[in-house]
């Protein structure tokens, strides 16, 4: 059944891409022709590409893993749009940029800028693509069982392969479909797990503490996984555990153990639940209250929010294959008019994965124990309901859990292959299909090796430099005059630089712990303001070099369209 | 871990490189005397670009400060052939004094030193200006004033180089304003060629309807103005593909007037290409010309297509004719016949350079298919 979702989505994805619409839309009247897609399309289309494999499935990982505080991540990726629609989107949609290296190169007429701002939209997308891949990885892991690296190839080959060979050229309406496909996968299932709480569930989320096992549950490892046990723990064990071959009943006492991949543990109830190396619990305070441990930031929970703040506040504005949806609407107005929807349907959506989050801790607690958190919106419903019901509700999550990460990735590869193939290497013969393929086996190798983060730590990173970068650029590109293309280039340089400087450090596993550990893990609440501020200082410095024609475009960016003046290109 | 460590080094090292391929090389110079020269031509094309905007523009910049400094003088100013535009010192009660001396200097067109009545400012050292002429065309249309302490003939005599430097760049700031207007006549000449047959067939499709069918009359002639006012409107070169279809669909309402149900349209546009930006009046000879060949063969079929391909759309447009021989083809396209496509051609190329012409595919018996890509973004391409 799983199975049959999962080809469903997949198939119509590539069909509806390719074909569906394609017949639709073919007519003899113009006026059906001419029409333009209206404002809630086109949003529904933007959510639709937007909502990936972080959203669907690792928000509420995060919520179950780390507490409330993670709720912060909903609100920042649907925040980000406010952002969007103060401050870029209709004045955007006016200049008539499609990217945002057009935008670069428009304002400043500098080429030299949009190379760079080119470079950028590559690194953007490639961190962007990297989660999604994970989210493919573990997708089929729990769905089929298969190892990690057999949904990551499988599927990036798949996205490549169908972008390559000229699919899912990012229509609208499919995209628009995705969206209701994936608020319907995830909105039932939680519906479904409200109605089934009973009087004191609630409460138990309450309690200071750990998770306890609420009836007799059987673990399986799916690979082998570090954990801790805090007090004596009886179980019945079929596997490898600290590289010894274990079967039969035996006590783990206190300390470290290390599983081997398929190693069965059976716990009864009431027992405490283990927690894997690397996962942070709030096992001082309460679960649900705020600055428990804030994920990565541990040490420095109230520095990682706020840093996380604006990351994804502003990041959102700088996410190539956000942008470009925006050529769509005829003009400035229906820019701000779908920005205004889309903060609607984002909204809406985060409601459930955040309660998928809360119940996971009370239903499937052997989550903290194999670490696949990331899980919880896939495992869920199969532990809660059995039978028919179950299989159903795990096949709807699975479908859409699938539409996330091939709507996003899809988005993503599409500009990325632009990209390259229009800008970067233009010179040489390198066209879109070729790039598709570059990108996508580079994506899947990088995301063979990125296991270990989780889903919405990477995509965290992507909104960093995407905020430090592309950020300063639109907003100051749009409201200041002032801006010099010096200026646009050092910024881009230095904040883009450096925030992913200190990804990379960070991903290295180099430093732990302490304030340097904290600042280089969530760089936006310093590279954000460095970048401004570096922007402005060498615009300053460079004031001569400010565009000629600055004031007509200006005029052309703000000016409504119905005053109708006669602006001249 | 480390390879992940390598490739995220690379993603950041990336960017790093090609700015570093930016910032130019600096090389060891030559002999003093080679040094000296390009110090000076590097001053000239720094000093070039602000004069491009005029005599005031020039004047208002930086270059006065860099003349002075390359000239080794105490004070220089610029002025127009009315008031001083600049000077680097403030000059104080010579500023008065200078005026009366430029007039001759710009009614003869000659260089003149005078020497300056000692002011009252204990600092001031100036005691010669030299007065030398900008020359534009036969006009001088301002003057160089070197205030220094004493005049040497090889001071004038540089004196007198600057300010033809100064006229030249004048010159050329003339030439490129005269290129820019010669491309706007060029632009609006190419543009809107209606064919005189197609008003005088519209017109008489039109009375044709006048006493049957009054009302269809009228939308026929209401759309014919609104195709006349589109094709031979002033302003803005370029329009969004959504006006153009609608022009189109004015064109083909006159077509359908004539024939009937001989002629039958597709469109397929995708709709997130609706507001891409091209050139005015570039898809409508498209369709007239594929109007004119399906026609040929009884019933005709006309295909608009839109595709949305990324960065670009492909827009095409074909008939099921009778086709053309491929090398009869290019013939006509480079004769009078073809003027409307070659028109069109060259607009597309004039607006998004050589690689976005017009892609002609045709065969005998294969129809005729016309084909452009247009990129969703151009730089000074937006439609107004």
């Amino acid at each position: 059944m799983t199975i049959a979702i999962i080809l469903i989505v997949v198939l119509s994805t590539i069909i509806a891409g390719g074909f569906g619409l394609r017949i639709a839309r073919t007519t003899s009247d113009f006026l059906v022709a001419s029409r333009s897609i209206r404002p809630a399309w086109n949003a529904s289309a933007i959510s639709g590409e937007y909502l990936s494999a972080a959203s669907f499935l690792g928000v509420a990982g995060l919520i179950m893993a780390y507490g409330f505080d993670m709720l912060w991540y909903p609100v920042g990726y649907t925040a980000g749009y406010l952002m969007l629609l103060l401050l870029v989107a209709a004045p955007l949609r006016r200049c008539g940029a499609y990217t945002i290296p057009d935008f670069a190169e428009g304002r400043l007429d500098s080429a030299a800028i949009r190379r760079i701002a080119t470079a950028f939209v590559v690194l953007i997308g490639l961190f962007y693509l990297l989660p999604q891949l994970k989210g493919a990885g573990i997708t089929l892991q729990a769905a089929f069982g298969t190892p990690y690296w057999v949904g990551v190839v499988a599927v990036g080959a798949m996205l490549t392969a169908n972008i390559a060979l000229g699919g899912m050229k990012s229509v609208t309406l499919a995209q628009a479909f995705l969206y209701w496909v994936k608020l319907t996968a995830i909105a039932v299932p939680a519906i479904f797990l409200v109605l089934h709480l009973r009087a004191g569930d609630l409460h138990r989320l309450d309690t200071k503490g750990r998770p306890e096992f609420e009836r007799t549950t059987v673990v399986t490892f799916p690979q082998s996984t570090s954990f801790t046990v805090d007090r004596p723990t009886p179980v019945k064990i079929h596997g490898t555990l600290n590289n010894r071959d274990l079967n039969g009943t035996m006590t783990l006492e206190r300390g470290q153990y290390r599983a081997g991949g398929g190693l069965q543990l059976t716990f009864t109830k009431g027992e405490l639940v283990p927690i894997a190396t690397g996962t942070a619990t709030s096992s001082t305070l309460a679960w649900n209250s705020p600055l428990s441990s804030a994920g990565e930031g541990r040490g420095h929970p109230l520095f990682f929010i706020y840093s996380l703040m604006l990351a994804t506040f502003l990041g959102t504005m700088g996410l190539p294959h956000i942008l470009v949806r925006f050529y769509t609407n005829p003009n400035g107005r229906d820019a701000r008019r779908t920005t205004l929807v889309v903060l609607a349907l984002i909204g809406i959506f985060y409601l459930f994965p955040s309660i998928i989050g809360a119940l996971g801790r009370l239903w499937v607690p052997q989550l903290y124990l194999t670490g696949q958190t990331d899980a919880v919106v896939l495992d869920l419903p199969g532990a809660v309901f059995h039978g028919l019901l179950g299989q159903a509700a795990t096949a709807l999550v699975a479908g859409g859990a699938f539409a996330a990460f091939m709507s996003t990735s899809s988005g993503l590869l599409v500009s990325i292959s632009g990209a390259l193939s229009h800008d970067l290497l233009r010179r040489t013969v390198v066209d879109f299909r070729k790039a598709a393929v570059l990108a996508g086996i580079v994506a899947i190798l990088l995301a063979l090796r990125v296991y270990a983060f989780d889903i919405n730590v990477l995509v965290g990173w992507a909104f960093a430099i995407a905020a430090s970068s592309f950020c300063p650029l639109l907003v100051l590109g749009i409201w200041w005059r002032g801006l010099t293309p010096h200026g646009a280039i050092a910024g881009l340089i230095v904040g883009g630089g450096l925030s992913s400087a200190a990804i990379a450090v960070t991903m290295t596993g180099a430093l732990h712990g302490g304030w340097p550990a904290a600042l280089l893990a969530q760089p936006a609440a310093w590279s954000v303001p460095i970048s401004f501020v570096t922007m402005i200082g060498v615009s300053l410095a460079t004031a001569s070099k400010v565009p000629a024609n600055v004031s007509l475009k200006m005029l052309t960016m703000h000016a409504p369209e119905t005053l109708g003046l006669p602006i001249a290109p | 871990m480390a390879i992940l460590g390598i490739g995220m080094g690379l993603m950041v090292l990336g960017p790093t490189v090609a700015i570093g391929s930016l910032v130019r090389n600096r090389r060891t110079l030559g002999t003093p005397a080679q040094r000296a020269t390009l110090a000076v031509l590097e001053a000239a094309n720094e000093l070039a670009p602000p004069f491009r905007s005029g005599l005031a523009a020039g004047a208002t910049s930086g270059a006065p400060y860099h003349l002075k400094q390359l000239l080794d003088v105490e004070s220089i100013a610029l002025t127009s052939d009315k008031e001083i535009l600049s000077s680097t010192e403030n000059l104080g009660a010579h500023e008065g004094e200078l005026i009366p001396l430029i007039e001759p200097v710009l009614s003869s067109g000659r260089s003149r030193i005078a020497t300056l009545v000692t002011c009252g400012n204990p600092n001031c050292f100036l005691s010669v200006a030299i007065i030398v002429p900008v020359i534009k065309g036969a006009k001088a249309v301002g003057t160089l004033v070197i205030l220094t302490t004493s005049a040497t003939t090889g001071l004038i005599r540089t004196a007198e180089a600057v300010a033809r430097w100064i006229a030249t760049q004048l010159e050329l700031a003339e030439l490129d304003e005269s290129r820019a207007r010669l491309a706007e006549a060029e632009l609006r000449l190419l543009r809107a060629q209606i064919s005189p047959h197609f008003v005088y067939n519209s017109l008489t499709a039109i009375a044709s309807y006048v006493r049957s069918d009054p009302q269809r009359a009228r939308d026929l002639l209401l759309g014919f103005a609104e195709f006349t006012r589109y094709a031979l409107a002033e302003k803005g070169h370029f329009a969004t593909l959504a006006e153009e279809l609608r022009i189109v669909d004015h064109y083909l309402e006159l077509e359908r007037a004539r024939f009937g149900d001989r002629l039958a349209v597709t469109f397929r546009v995708a709709p997130e290409v609706l507001g891409l930006a091209l050139p005015a009046f570039v898809i409508q000879p498209l369709v007239e010309n594929a109007v004119r060949h399906g026609l040929s063969e009884g019933k005709g079929v006309v295909s608009i297509v839109a595709i949305n391909e990324g960065n670009e759309c492909l827009i095409y447009v074909e008939d099921n004719g009778k086709g053309m021989d491929p090398a009869k083809a290019i013939d006509q396209l480079h004769s009078t016949h073809g003027i409307g496509l070659t028109n069109v051609d060259e607009r597309l190329r004039q607006s998004f350079g050589d690689d976005y012409g017009l892609t002609v595919e045709t065969n005998k018996g294969a129809g005729f298919r016309v084909s452009l890509r247009v990129p969703k973004w151009a730089p000074r391409v937006r439609a107004s």
